[in-house]
C-alpha cells in the first residue's frame, strides 16, 4: 500500500504492548475453555496466521501442551466477489486436523466490518461441525457490519471510517506495531 | 447525335501506344476523332485536365450472381459496382443458379445487361453441363448467344480427358478456356494457405501445389491440342513459374491475377477475417513479391478482380463454415493505382493495358482501344483523388471487403460506355 | 497483478505471469478438492453454459464440476439439444446465451477460431474448450499444473509430443504454453503428421519453437515428460500412415520403450487413450503414466480460470 496516501500515525501498540495482550488473550482462551484439552486455533489470511502461532506458543508455555494451527484463506468465501481486484496471492487452506468436536479458535489481526469473519465461519463450517467457534483478536476497530463479536480482544481501538487500522508483525513486517493512519483524503 | 469533347487529359491508350496529353471527341456511339487541341464546336466538353484518360476499363472475372442469388448481387446492381469501380465491361462466370451453360442463360444475362443499359457484360460459360466436369456445353450455341469464354471456375475440371477435349473442341471457335487451377484432392477440406498460418490457427491448408499441379496439366494439355488457354487470379510463385517457361515456348497460355493476391498476405488472416477467405487462399510473401516482379515483368496479362459478393450470413460465421471470396470491383482501381503504380511495380499505361488491351484480347472482344471508330468506352481516372473504403458506400449488394477502412489514391472521374456518360465528377448517376 | 481479461480463447493470450497465476490458484482449488465438502460458494448467483457443438463427454464433465464446486449455476447445451441443428448461426446462438444471463460460456467447436467469434459476439466472457485443431488452452494449463504437481517446476524440462500433432489442438495449446515457461519441447511424429511451420509457431516470439523427431528411440532416453497424443483411427484411411500396427511400432510407448526414459518420467496423455496403439495396455497403468492425475488436475485448474474470469472486478472499476 502506498504511505504516501496517509498523512497522519498514531503508534497505538508497541512490541511489548502486543505480546502483553497476546499472553493475556492466551491466558483468556486456555480459561474459557477450561484448559487446552480440546482447542484448536485457525488464523485468517497472513497475519491471522502469525498470531495464531503466537498464541499456540503461549498457550504451550502455559499449559505445557500443543494445540493444533490450521489456517484459513476466505477468498473463496467473500461475498464481495466479483467486486474487488483478485488478490495475487491467494493461500492454500490448510486445516491438518479434524474440526469435529472441537472449540475453534478463529484468529485474525483486525475486526473491523465482520465480512471476514462471517466468510471465515463459512469456510470452517465446510471442514465438519465444531463443537463451538470463538474469534481472538488483537484490535477491534468497531464500525460492525454484521452481528458478530470477537471473544478474546487484544486492544479496542476507536476509530472513525477515514482511519486505517495497520498492524505490522515480525514475520513479515520486520517490527511489531499497530498504529492508526488517516486517509490523505 | 451526341457529341463529347473530352479536353486536355492524358489520354494512354496502350493498344495504339499513345501516351499524351490529347483531345477525344465522342460522336453517338463511336470515337470520332483523337488529337492535339481539336477544334469542335457545338459539343459537350468534360474537362479532363490532369486526368487520366483510358480505353474503358475491363474486368475479365466478376460474379454477378444473377440468377439465383440476387440477394448478393444482380446484372443490375453489379454493373453499377463495376461503372463506380471505373469499368465500363466485365466478364461475368457462369457459377449461377441455374448454372449458364446453355444458350438461354447467356441470353438472359445479356438481356439483362442491356435492360440495365449500364455497361457492357460478357457472359462466361460453363466448359460442362452443370460445373459437374462431365459432359461439355453445347460451345457453338453459346458462343453464337454471346459467351466469350469458357470456364468451370471454382469447380476445376478434374477429369483429365474431359479438359482435354474441351481445350480441343474450343478451337473450333478460337476461344479461351478460363481455368481455375485447383487439384480438388489437395486442397480438400483446405481453408487458408498451406504453412505456418493454417498451423498456428488450426486451419486445413491449402498448398501451393494445389495450384501448381492444376496448371501443370492445363499447360500440357493446352500444348497438346494447341488449343488457348487463360488462367485466372494465378498465386503462387511456382505458378508463374510454370506459366512463365509455357510462355516462353510459344504456348497459348495467359494468365490473369487479382488485386488482393497483389496486396495481401495469408497474415490478413491473423484473426480469423473471413473477408479474407478466399480461393485461391492468400498466399506467403514470398508468392506475393513473385506475383509483383512477374506482373512488372510481363508474365502476367491481366489483373482481374473475381468480384464474389456473399450475403452477411455467408460472413458472419465461425471461419470454416464462411463462403469463399471478397468483392473487389469498387476497391480494384484505387488498390492498384496506390499499391501497384505508385509503389512503382508498374508503370501507369502498363497497368491500363492489364485492364484494356490485354484482357480484350485475350476475350476477343472488340474494346479496349481508343482507336478512331471504336465504340466510345473511356474511362477517366483521377489518379491523385484521396478514397477511403466504406462499406456503405458499395454500390454492391455485398460489403465482403477486407479494405474497409483503408485509404488509397486514385478513382474514376467520369465514365463513357458507348457514349453515355455513366459517372460525372466521380458521381454514379444512373 | 490484476488479471483482467474477459476470455481465454488462447494460451497466446496469456503472459508467463498469469499462466503462474493460473496454476498458483490451482494450488488453492486443488485443496478444496480434497475436502468433504468439495464446493466453496465463490460464484454463487453466475451462469455458466457449456456449449458444447461438438460432442466431448470428458471436458464438459471437468468444466461442470468446476464451476458446480464454486457453487455456480451450470447449464449444458450439445450440439444435439442446440438450435444448431435447426440452422441457426453461431452468432445467433452466441447472442441467445448471452441473452439469457450467461456469464461464462465454454465454448468446444469444431471449426478453428469459433470461440473467438463467439466471444466477439457475446458480453459474456468465452472460455475455449477446444476449437479445431486451434488450441484447448485448459488442456495445456491442466497439462503444466501436472508437470509443475510432479517437478516442482516447468522451466528446463525437455518434454517430448508424441502423435498426431497435425491435427491436435492439444499439442498446440502445450507448445505455446510450454515454450512460455522455458520448457523444451520436441515433437515426435511421422512427416505426415507434422504441419506445415510448426516449428516456428512459437520461434516468431520468442526465439525458441521446437525441434521434430521423426524417430522416438534417438530422443526418448533425454525426455522428462512423454506426452502422447491420441491417434484418430480414421487417419489410416487418409493415407497419413499406413496402418495402425505400424503407427503403434514406430510410434507407440510400450514396456519395451519405457526401459530406456529416465527414472522419474511422467507419462501423459489427454484422454481417451487408445490402449494398444499409441498406449500400450501396460504402461497405460504404471504409476508414471499421469492421466487420471490430469483429469482430477483439470478440474481444479478450471477452477482457476472461472474464478479469475468470474471471480475479479470489471476492468472498468480497477483503474482508479
Amino acid at each position: 500500500m502506498n504511505e504516501m496516501k496517509f498523512k497522519k500515525k498514531k503508534l497505538i501498540m508497541d512490541e511489548t504492548s502486543i505480546k502483553r495482550a497476546l499472553k493475556r488473550v492466551a491466558h483468556e482462551i486456555i480459561e474459557k475453555n477450561k484448559g487446552a484439552e480440546n482447542v484448536a486455533l485457525v488464523g485468517i489470511r497472513s497475519r491471522g496466521i502469525y498470531l495464531a502461532h503466537r498464541l499456540a506458543k503461549y498457550i504451550e508455555e502455559i499449559e505445557k501442551k500443543i494445540v493444533p494451527i490450521g489456517v484459513l484463506d476466505v477468498a473463496f468465501y467473500r461475498d464481495d466477489v466479483g467486486n474487488r481486484i483478485i488478490p495475487h496471492h491467494i493461500s492454500k487452506t490448510e486445516i491438518p486436523f479434524d474440526v469435529m468436536g472441537k472449540n475453534i479458535i478463529l484468529v485474525d489481526d483486525v475486526l473491523y466490518t465482520g465480512r471476514t469473519i462471517r466468510a471465515a465461519l463459512d469456510a470452517i463450517m465446510d471442514f465438519g461441525r465444531p463443537e463451538r467457534i470463538q474469534l481472538a483478536i488483537l484490535v477491534d476497530r468497531g464500525h460492525r457490519e454484521l452481528p458478530i463479536r470477537a471473544d478474546f480482544v487484544g486492544k479496542n481501538i476507536p476509530t472513525s471510517q477515514n482511519e486505517r487500522v495497520w498492524v505490522s508483525l515480525k514475520e513479515e513486517d520486520d517490527v511489531d506495531s499497530v498504529d492508526i493512519r488517516e486517509d490523505a483524503n | 447525335m451526341r457529341r463529347l469533347l473530352i479536353r486536355g487529359g492524358r489520354v494512354i491508350d496502350p493498344a495504339n501506344k499513345i501516351d499524351g496529353v490529347l483531345d477525344i471527341l465522342v460522336e453517338g456511339e463511336k470515337i470520332a476523332a483523337v488529337g492535339e487541341n481539336l477544334e469542335v464546336s457545338d459539343c459537350e466538353i468534360v474537362d479532363a485536365k490532369n486526368k487520366i484518360v483510358t480505353p474503358g476499363l475491363i474486368d475479365m472475372h466478376v460474379h454477378l450472381r444473377e440468377p439465383g442469388r440476387e440477394d448478393e448481387e444482380t446484372i443490375k446492381s453489379g454493373s453499377r459496382a463495376a461503372a463506380a469501380g471505373g469499368f465500363t465491361s466485365v466478364a461475368c462466370m457462369p457459377n449461377t443458379y441455374p448454372v449458364n451453360d446453355n444458350s438461354a442463360i447467356t441470353e438472359m444475362i445479356i438481356e439483362k445487361a442491356n435492360e440495365a443499359d449500364l455497361i457492357n457484360v460478357y457472359p462466361i460459360a460453363a466448359i460442362t453441363k452443370g460445373l459437374t466436369g462431365k459432359e461439355l456445353t453445347e460451345m457453338s450455341e453459346l458462343v453464337d448467344s454471346g459467351a466469350v469464354a469458357f470456364s468451370d471456375d471454382g469447380e476445376y475440371v478434374k477429369n483429365d480427358e474431359v479438359m482435354r477435349r474441351a481445350l480441343e473442341y474450343s478451337k473450333m471457335f478460337d476461344v479461351s478456356l478460363i481455368s481455375h487451377a485447383e487439384s480438388k484432392k489437395l486442397s480438400a477440406g483446405g481453408q487458408i494457405n498451406e504453412g505456418y498460418y493454417s498451423t498456428a490457427l488450426g486451419l486445413r491448408g491449402i498448398p501451393s501445389a494445389a495450384e501448381e499441379i492444376a496448371i501443370a496439366r492445363d499447360i500440357i494439355l493446352s500444348e497438346l491440342v494447341d488449343a488457348r488457354i487463360h488462367f485466372t487470379h494465378i498465386s503462387t510463385k511456382g505458378s508463374l513459374r510454370l506459366v512463365k517457361e509455357a510462355k516462353e515456348r510459344g504456348l497459348k497460355v495467359t494468365c490473369d491475377v487479382t488485386p488482393h493476391h497483389l496486396v495481401l498476405t495469408e497474415e490478413a488472416l491473423a484473426n480469423y477475417d473471413t473477408n479474407c477467405k478466399v480461393n485461391p487462399p492468400l498466399r506467403t510473401k514470398n508468392d506475393v513479391d513473385a506475383l509483383s516482379k512477374a506482373l512488372s515483368e510481363g508474365v502476367i496479362d491481366a489483373i482481374a478482380s473475381d468480384h464474389a459478393p456473399h450475403a452477411i450470413h455467408e460472413k458472419e460465421v465461425e471461419f470454416s463454415a464462411a463462403a469463399f471470396g471478397m468483392i473487389g470491383l469498387e476497391t480494384t482501381l484505387p488498390l492498384m493505382i496506390t499499391k501497384i503504380v505508385n509503389a512503382g511495380i508498374l508503370s501507369l499505361p502498363k497497368m491500363i493495358e492489364k485492364f484494356t488491351i490485354s484482357p480484350a484480347r485475350i476475350l476477343k472482344i472488340n474494346k479496349g482501344t481508343l482507336s478512331v471508330g471504336a465504340d466510345a468506352d473511356i474511362s477517366i481516372i483521377d489518379n491523385m483523388a484521396k478514397v477511403k473504403i466504406e462499406s456503405n458506400k458499395f454500390k454492391s449488394r455485398s460489403k465482403n471487403s477486407p479494405f474497409i477502412g483503408w485509404e488509397f489514391n486514385g478513382k474514376v472521374h467520369h465514365l463513357i460506355v458507348r457514349g453515355k456518360t455513366l459517372v460525372d465528377s466521380s458521381k454514379l448517376i444512373k | 497483478m490484476v488479471f483482467k481479461k474477459k476470455d481465454l480463447l488462447s494460451i497466446k493470450d496469456l503472459s508467463k505471469e498469469e499462466i503462474q497465476h493460473v496454476l498458483e490458484l490451482g494450488d488453492s482449488f486443488k485443496e478444496i478438492l480434497t475436502r468433504d465438502i468439495k464446493k466453496v460458494p465463490t460464484l454463487r448467483g453466475k451462469t455458466v453454459v457449456n456449449f458444447f457443438a461438438e460432442p466431448s463427454t470428458r471436458t464438459r464433465t471437468s468444466f461442470e464440476l468446476a464451476a458446480k464446486r464454486l457453487s455456480a449455476d451450470v447449464v449444458n447445451i450439445s450440439a444435439k439439444s442446440s438450435s444448431l441443428v435447426k440452422g441457426e448461426s453461431l452468432k445467433d446462438t452466441a447472442k441467445t446465451i448471452e441473452a439469457l444471463g450467461a456469464d461464462a460460456v465454454i465454448v468446444r467447436h469444431l471449426s478453428a477460431g469459433a470461440p473467438k467469434f463467439f466471444a466477439e459476439n457475446a458480453k459474456c466472457s468465452v472460455i475455449n474448450g477446444g476449437d479445431g485443431a486451434h488450441e484447448h488452452p485448459t488442456q495445456a494449463l491442466l497439462d503444466l499444473f501436472t508437470m509443475r504437481q510432479k517437478f516442482g517446476r516447468i522451466e528446463g524440462l525437455h518434454v517430448g509430443i508424441v502423435g498426431d500433432i497435425a491435427h491436435s489442438r492439444v499439442a498446440r495449446s502445450n507448445l505455446l504454453a510450454l515454450n512460455k515457461m522455458g520448457a523444451r519441447v520436441t515433437l515426435i511424429a511421422p512427416p505426415t503428421l507434422i504441419p506445415a511451420g510448426i516449428e516456428s509457431l512459437t520461434a516468431v516470439k520468442h526465439g525458441m519453437g521446437a525441434e521434430i523427431k521423426y524417430d522416438f528411440d534417438s530422443v526418448i532416453e533425454k525426455l522428462d515428460v512423454i506426452y502422447m497424443l491420441r491417434i484418430q483411427l480414421e487417419r489410416q484411411t487418409e493415407s497419413l500412415f499406413p496402418s495402425v500396427r505400424e503407427y503403434a511400432k514406430l510410434f507407440g510407448l510400450n514396456l519395451e520403450r519405457l526401459k530406456r526414459v529416465k527414472k522419474d518420467i511422467l507419462v501423459m496423455h489427454p484422454g481417451p487413450m487408445n490402449r494398444g496403439i499409441e498406449i500400450s495396455y501396460e504402461v497405460a497403468d504404471i504409476p508414471q503414466t499421469a492421466v487420471t492425475k490430469q483429469v482430477a488436475n483439470g478440474v481444479a485448474i478450471r477452477m482457476s480460470v472461472l474464478y479469475l474470469l468470474l471471480g475479479g472486478v470489471e476492468i472498468e472499476k480497477v483503474a482508479n
